[in-house]
This record gives C-alpha cells, sequence and structure tokens, in this order.
C-alpha cells in the first residue's frame, strides 16, 4: 500500500530540510508518531538508525528503520530494518518561485498475513495518509515559526538565504 | 526456534488430576490401580486423554513468523471490533525479564490478552520474547494451537521461571480462569485470588513487576458466575478435580456452561492500561526474605484497583465503552 501527501511551504527547501531532518525535532511534527529515538549509526545521515511507531488504531506500529538514501537538501529515504515492512521518503523540490514542494511518501506491507493483510493494509490507509498530511502541515507550521523568530530577532534564517536570482520577483 | 530444555518441556506438560497426582506420587501405579476408587480412574484416564489430545503448552511452540502473519488479523479484531485502546506500553522497560501482572476477563476467550498481545508485538516487534500464562482450560479448546503459537502456555510456575530467565516478557493473571468467569456486573474488580507465586518469582530473579489492567473483556458475554457451586453439585470437584464450571450467556450457545468452546465475544470496547513498574523495596533481611511478600501483594493490588476503578469511571455504557 501507498499513501502519500503533498504540500507547498513558503521557504526554501534548505532551511525546510534543516527542520525535517533534525532527529530532536521529529516527534513535533510527525503526527500519530509515538516514539521516534536514534538507535544506532549517525545521528543523522545516511546509516542512521531510529526506532519509530506510530499509533494506527488498536496499535503502535514501525520498528527499526534506517536512512538509505541522503541527499540535502533534496530528498531522504528510509527503509525498515525490523517490523513492518515499510519504506518512507521525503522529496523537497523548490517551486522557482522561493518555495518549497513537499513530498512525504509511505509504502508499506503486510505480505504474507493473506486476506487479513490485504484488509488490514487498506483499513490502515486512511489514518496513515491522514498521519501524512497532518505531518506535512505541522511541518510547515516549524518553519513558518522559524523565519518569524528569524525576521523578529533581525537575522535571516541560515538556511533560507538564497541567492538573488533565485528569489521571488516583487511585483513591477 | 532451538528445542526447549528437558526440564522445561517436563513443566510444559499438563498438569495431571487430583487422582492421577496421588497415584503417580505413590510409584507403585501398577500395584496401586486395583485399590484406586472409581474416581481416581477416571481421573487417570481423563488425564491419560488429555496428554494424548494436548501437545505441551511450552515456551518452545512460541513462533515469531507465526505472530507476525497473524498481527493483521489481531489488529483487525482489535480495532475493528473491540476498538481496543491500550496505553502505556512506554512504562514497560525496553529489555529484560519483565512480569507483567494483569487482571483477566473475558471467560476462556480472554480478548483482553489478544488486545495486548497484538499491542506488546508491534510495540516491541515480534523478536521480543513474550508469553502469556493462560489457564489449562484455555489451552484446551480447538484454537489452542494458534495461541500456543502466539506464546500462551500453560499457567505453571516453572514455565514462568523458565521464560524469565531467558529475559522474556511474561504476562500473569493470578485470578486465573476464576477471575476472567466473575459475573459481569463484577468487572470492576480485580480479583487475585489467593495466588501470590508470581511475585516471590520476580522478587527473587529481580524482574520488575509491571501492572497490566484492563476492562471491557467482561462485556464480551453476560458472565453469570463461576459455578463453584454447580461444581460440587455435580461432583466434578471430586471425580475430575473440576471446581467450577462457570455459567455464562453467550453467542452462539446461548446458555454456555463450562465455556470449554469459547464463545462468539460481542463487541464490546477494550482499554487496557499499563502501569509504570512496582517499586519493589529491599527485604527486611536475609534471614526474612519472603516477609515483605504480602506487602508487595498489596500495593500491586492497590494500584490495580485504582486503575481499573479509573477505567470504569470512562465508561459511559455497556459495550460502547
Amino acid at each position: 500500500m501507498r499513501v502519500a501527501a503533498k504540500l507547498r511551504i513558503p521557504a526554501a527547501p534548505e532551511l525546510v530540510w534543516e527542520i525535517a531532518t533534525d532527529p530532536a525535532q521529529a516527534l513535533d511534527f510527525l503526527a500519530g508518531v509515538t516514539r521516534w529515538e536514534w538507535v544506532g549509526g549517525p545521528a543523522r545521515g545516511l546509516g542512521a538508525r531510529y526506532r519509530m511507531l506510530m499509533r494506527v488504531r488498536a496499535a503502535e506500529v514501525g520498528g527499526l528503520v534506517e536512512v538509505v538514501e541522503w541527499q540535502p537538501p533534496l530528498q531522504f529515504a528510509w527503509a525498515s530494518v525490523t517490523g513492518i515492512h515499510q519504506r518512507g521518503r521525503l522529496r523537497l523540490r523548490e517551486d522557482g518561485r522561493g518555495r518549497t514542494r513537499a513530498e512525504l511518501r509511505l509504502a508499506y506491507s503486510l505480505a504474507g498475513s493473506g486476506l487479513s493483510g490485504i484488509l488490514a493494509e487498506r483499513l490502515a490507509a486512511p489514518t496513515v495518509s491522514a498521519n501524512l498530511r497532518r505531518s506535512l502541515l505541522a511541518l510547515r507550521q516549524l518553519v513558518e515559526h522559524e523565519r518569524r523568530r528569524a525576521r523578529s530577532s533581525g537575522r535571516e534564517p541560515a538556511a533560507d538565504r538564497r541567492p538573488a536570482r533565485s528569489r521571488p520577483e516583487r511585483a513591477a | 526456534m532451538p528445542s526447549a530444555p528437558a526440564s522445561q518441556r517436563q513443566a510444559s506438560r499438563p498438569k495431571p488430576a487430583a487422582g492421577a497426582k496421588r497415584a503417580g506420587a505413590q510409584g507403585h501405579r501398577g500395584t496401586d490401580h486395583r485399590r484406586l476408587s472409581l474416581r481416581a480412574r477416571v481421573a487417570d484416564r481423563l488425564d491419560a486423554a488429555a496428554r494424548r489430545l494436548l501437545p505441551g503448552a511450552g515456551l518452545e511452540q512460541r513462533d515469531p513468523d507465526f505472530i507476525r502473519e497473524r498481527l493483521p488479523l489481531l489488529w483487525l479484531l482489535s480495532s475493528i471490533w473491540f476498538r481496543a485502546e491500550v496505553r502505556g506500553l512506554g512504562n514497560v522497560p525496553d529489555s529484560g525479564p519483565v512480569l507483567l501482572v494483569g487482571n483477566r476477563s473475558g471467560g476462556n476467550l480472554a480478548p483482553d490478552t489478544l488486545v495486548f498481545t497484538l499491542a506488546f508485538a508491534t510495540y516491541f516487534g515480534v523478536e521480543r520474547p513474550f508469553y502469556q500464562l493462560a489457564p489449562e482450560p484455555m489451552l484446551a479448546a480447538p484454537w489452542a494451537r494458534a495461541l500456543r503459537r502466539l506464546g500462551m502456555v500453560a499457567d505453571s510456575p516453572a514455565l514462568a521461571r523458565s521464560a524469565l530467565e531467558a529475559g522474556a516478557a511474561v504476562l500473569v493473571h493470578p485470578g486465573g480462569s476464576r477471575e476472567s468467569h466473575r459475573p459481569s456486573w463484577q468487572q470492576r474488580r480485580v480479583d487475585f485470588g489467593a495466588s501470590g507465586d508470581f511475585i516471590e518469582l520476580a522478587v527473587e530473579l529481580g524482574a520488575p513487576i509491571v501492572p497490566v489492567v484492563s476492562i471491557g473483556g467482561q462485556e464480551t458475554a453476560l458472565f453469570l458466575g463461576q459455578g463453584e457451586r454447580l461444581a460440587r453439585l455435580l461432583a466434578l470437584d471430586r471425580i475430575a478435580g473440576v471446581r467450577s464450571l462457570p455459567v455464562s450467556l453467550a453467542l452462539p450457545w446461548g446458555l454456555n456452561v463450562g465455556d470449554l468452546f469459547g464463545h462468539l465475544p460481542l463487541p464490546a470496547k477494550i482499554t487496557v492500561e499499563t502501569l509504570p513498574p512496582l517499586q519493589v523495596g529491599p527485604g527486611p533481611g536475609p534471614g526474612r526474605p519472603d516477609a515483605h511478600l504480602p506487602e508487595i501483594r498489596d500495593q500491586l493490588l492497590r494500584a490495580m484497583q485504582e486503575t481499573m476503578d479509573a477505567l470504569a469511571a470512562e465508561r459511559r455504557l455497556p459495550l460502547i465503552g
């Protein structure tokens, strides 16, 4: 089963990347996720391992996941090592107007469980999908909050500093 | 999974019936058989039949792959039928042996145990060994093989010890079959009966004791009573060592006596709460290791009853929760 959510975030991909890949902030924006803790490898980056759990109705499902792709600030992907079979990806792309198109994808499988597995996959999909959507909304809030904070302190967020040509043009 | 040690396999065998125990203890089965009463001989035969029919429900029967493949089915049952909610699993230590002490509800089927097994397996992974001690009548039911592969083992202190020594998590229900068949109107009561061996075991092995309280199982049928008087009336206690014959109104049987074949549970909302490990202080001294066990038992019972009262207060309607 593959579910995904997309959202435009009014900030440069670099800033979104900084926040989205910070393990300390993961629980602040990952909706439905009850546990996200580092268990091995580098703190962040390729090979980092986390234990993650997401509440889906009667159970908290997930397991040990490992970051298997890491391309700052474009995308990263993780795959399960133990627990439920899953593969997730966060894609960040600039939309040409100084904003970021963020897409969160999650593919999971309950293969080997027969009809009950197929049913459970489908019945869980709305909950998981809603969690992904809410996660992106929460990520946007965090990013906007960070920009506002930086603006009020008179500094520009480091990751949001961009070359002049890529800044959105003001009305002529 | 590697085969279990011989001592463990021994411990996993069904307990012999009262008469057989007596005959076995004398060590002269052949000679004494003629002198045994009809009652003891019947018990002996029943015991032999049970041994043939029931493979030992031991630790080696747990099958992580089987559990993984059945998780979706358990999840469907828990999420849709029982609308289950399991709280506080973060209170369970992440590794090492742990004794989970729960109240038991819902007759031989014990849906709260299945709900908790699902929650534990998804939270910690099927790789973490987790056993649930269950009364033997439950393991004698037609679906018993599946239950044993899920990690249910016969309610025996020897098995609990083996599992804890191997670093597993073990769920015990001190109230046992008696508690799971208490009348539905007494579902708010945590009743351990006289059992207390498990606390001694956990203290001896240094395993944390984690209380687990569940509510809702007793609404899956209308339980009318444990039927202890009925068992006495039918002389079952003397003939076969059966001390209770629970009576309930349950689907699809209507009047359900004994609950040996289980029942179709009504879709009652089940809520399970896991509490922080009990703070067990040091014993009164090296000469009296058992002296503070009743104190721990009271502390445990109090914590569970308080949580049960809180969970019961949350429920507005039977079945709906």
